[in-house]
């Protein structure tokens, strides 16, 4: 009797499940990297913790997802398993999640960093160039030798922009100053990129800042006594005696956003490309080697920012040869800014 | 260049160069006994990984640098099990090998990744750290790296004037002859391959503690397979190695600083430099020599005896 009753009574559990759980909506998160990396996957799973506190939400992740065919495959187990949101963190989950978001038109998908989108897949990324500027101004007033030193991932313009912003900040408080690009070509490779930034140091570097999510080059930095700009997160436990600041990613007030206004079925896809107004990029705590009035123009100036007193690519900006790019007065576009191909003057380094 | 910078990159060229040393020393041990072990960079990671995490968890730099070098013996046991006893084959038992290891050691590893260990940190030794140009070079590094100075002349004085050595080599050269000399060829074997299971361990302890004292996956990049082409470059001698290892270790070194210095070159040629000159090298020492160096016997399984 009582096993023939079973399956009725597993049915009706799952009917009454399903209705009382009728609301919760389901959001899912992809991470090129593992989430402990201290980085840039961990910056993002903290914008799914805000996400978690939403009200009738509950959210669940993959990390170290290979971008490409492996992506593809997560991706779609997600929107058959039954999520309403996917975010994808990394540009190389674009193409994969846009072939996934065709086949489940109800499902809404967010890609970070790319530029292709759908009826139901949005792109979204932060000015985080706005919190370089920034980051680099610090830097500027820092330096001795006026020279300084980049560790940089890829050429991308993503990167590229961030040099770019970079130098700009530190040319805003040090005119001569110059940043010196080396390429690793790695996102996480604490050996080589300490190593790229131990070469840096040899040339006379005195800052290293860094675009990748390993802390190698703040390691470099505190062990030769220099200083040192962190990216992703807050650094300054790897070298506490170095990080002078960093430019940071805050992805809760943004990701909660969206899910609320998918719940209150108020989303449509955009391209989001928000900044400092909404918080979604900052600059971590400066350390204590950082003078008092270092830190007042640095905060007021990310004031301006914020308040959209003042854009980072304003002119006149010149290229490495010295032509004019962008002329005096003029602010560069957001497309110009999203294929950026060239490093403003007082970069030293290749495209390459 | 200024002398200056030239210094740098020296000194970098030792430190770079160290635990690729490690890890030929290691191949070159387990090869003169016979047994061809392809699995190094699986190796080196399971050690770089188990010296991490002791260092993590018992605060002690030097027990964790002996607990990686136990992880990489570790390993060649599985190695010796699949060939020495099962008679497997060498080739396919060793990629495995890296296959296993650097997924065993991501499994493991991933929730460590973005943590700080201690480990070794650099000290001038004293006299030595004085002298001009060369104290600057070799002698202002960490403790590993002077370690790594006394395994060559060891290793080669193990080779030349042991029994032990002796006996692993005509283990290596020809097994059936020494076994009709009434040794245990086997034993030899075994003992090569955990004793060379254990430098590689260092090898790969030595990017988690002294190179970086941080732990990722993948963290050796490929260096396992520059130290299986080395010991072919380095003719199965512990000295070339030595050579084999600061060449790639100093081509390394200067393509991050050339960058640095602002070369006009792309960072895509320059990043390919080291893999190149390793290629280079290669088909230039065999195309020198006259004759093959390697052990005759290397990559052929003995019948256990009876």
């Amino acid at each position: 009797m009582m096993r023939k009753c079973l399956p009725l009574f597993l049915l009706a559990f799952l009917a009454l499940g399903s209705t009382c759980f009728a609301k919760d909506l389901k959001v899912g998160f992809v991470y090129v990297s593992p989430v402990g990396d201290a980085g840039y996957s961990y910056a993002h799973d903290q914008g799914r913790l805000a996400v978690e506190a939403l009200d009738g939400v509950t959210t669940s992740f993959v990390e170290s997802v290979a971008e490409g065919q492996d992506s593809e495959r997560v991706i779609l187990n997600m929107a058959r398993k039954g999520f309403d949101v996917i975010f994808a963190t990394s540009y190389g989950y674009m193409d994969p999640m846009l072939k996934v978001a065709k086949e489940f038109p109800q499902v809404k998908f967010l890609h970070c960093s790319g530029y292709k989108n759908s009826e139901n897949m949005a792109n979204y990324f932060g000015r985080i160039y706005q919190a370089r500027y920034l980051t680099g101004m610090v830097a500027g007033a820092m330096t001795k030798s006026k020279i300084i030193g980049y560790v940089a991932a890829f050429p991308i313009p993503e990167v590229i922009r961030g040099i770019n912003a970079f130098t700009l900040g530190a040319q805003a408080v040090n005119p001569d100053v110059q940043v010196r690009v080396v390429w690793t070509k790695t996102w996480y490779d604490p050996a080589t990129e300490k190593e790229a930034a131990k070469s840096l140091l040899d040339v006379g570097c005195d800052v290293i800042a860094q675009h990748q999510d390993s802390p190698g080059p703040q390691e470099a930095a505190q062990e030769r006594g220099v200083y040192s700009v962190g990216y992703n997160t807050d650094m300054s436990a790897f070298a506490p005696k170095a990080h002078l600041t960093a430019a940071i990613w805050n992805w809760g007030p943004f990701y909660a956003e969206m899910v609320q206004q998918i719940k209150d079925g108020t989303w449509k896809s955009d391209f989001y490309w928000y900044g400092m107004d909404k918080g979604i990029v900052d600059i971590a705590p400066f350390g204590e080697m950082v003078p008092a009035e270092v830190q007042k123009s640095v905060l007021d100036k990310k004031a301006e920012i914020a308040s959209g007193a003042y854009q980072v690519f304003t002119g006149p900006i010149k290229d490495q040869a010295g032509a004019e790019k962008v002329a005096a007065g003029a602010v560069m576009a957001d497309g110009d800014l999203l294929g950026f191909n060239w490093f403003v003057q007082g970069v030293v380094g290749t495209l390459e | 260049m200024t002398p200056e910078i030239l210094l740098a990159l020296l000194a970098a060229t030792v430190q770079a160069g160290t635990p690729i040393l490690y890890a030929t020393l290691g191949e070159i041990l387990t090869e003169k006994g016979g047994i061809l072990n392809l699995g190094v960079e699986g190796m080196m990671l399971v050690g770089a990984l188990i010296g991490f995490l002791t260092a993590l968890h018992t605060g002690s730099p030097v027990l964790a640098f002996v607990a990686g070098g136990l992880g990489g013996a570790c390993m060649a046991a599985l190695h010796g099990i699949v060939c020495i006893w099962f008679m497997g084959n060498q080739v396919v038992s060793g990629l495995a090998l890296t296959i296993f290891g650097t997924g065993l050691a991501g499994f493991f590893g991933t929730p460590y990744i973005g943590r700080t260990a201690p480990g070794f940190d650099k000290f001038s030794l004293p006299l030595l750290g004085d002298i001009p140009v060369l104290g600057t070079i070799f002698f202002q590094q960490d403790a590993l790296v002077y370690f790594s100075f006394l395994i060559p002349p060891l290793l080669w004085a193990f080779f030349r004037y042991t029994r032990w050595g002796m006996a692993i080599r005509a283990a290596g050269e020809c097994p059936a002859a020494t076994r009709a000399a009434g040794l245990n060829v086997l034993a030899y074997r075994w003992g090569a391959l955990l004793g060379g299971g254990v430098l590689v361990g260092f090898g790969g302890s030595y990017l988690s503690l002294a190179y970086t004292h941080l732990w990722t996956n993948g963290l050796t990049s490929g260096r396992g397979w520059i130290a299986v082409a080395l010991v072919i470059f380095a003719f199965w001698k512990p000295s070339r190695a030595m050579i084999g290892a600061y060449l790639f270790g100093g081509i390394m070194a200067f393509q991050l600083r050339l960058q640095a210095m602002g070369t006009a070159l792309p960072s895509s040629i320059l990043l390919m430099l080291p893999y190149i000159l390793t290629i280079a090298a290669l088909a230039f020492s065999s195309w020198r020599s006259e004759r093959t160096h390697a052990p005759a016997a290397l990559g052929v399984n003995m019948e256990p005896s009876e």
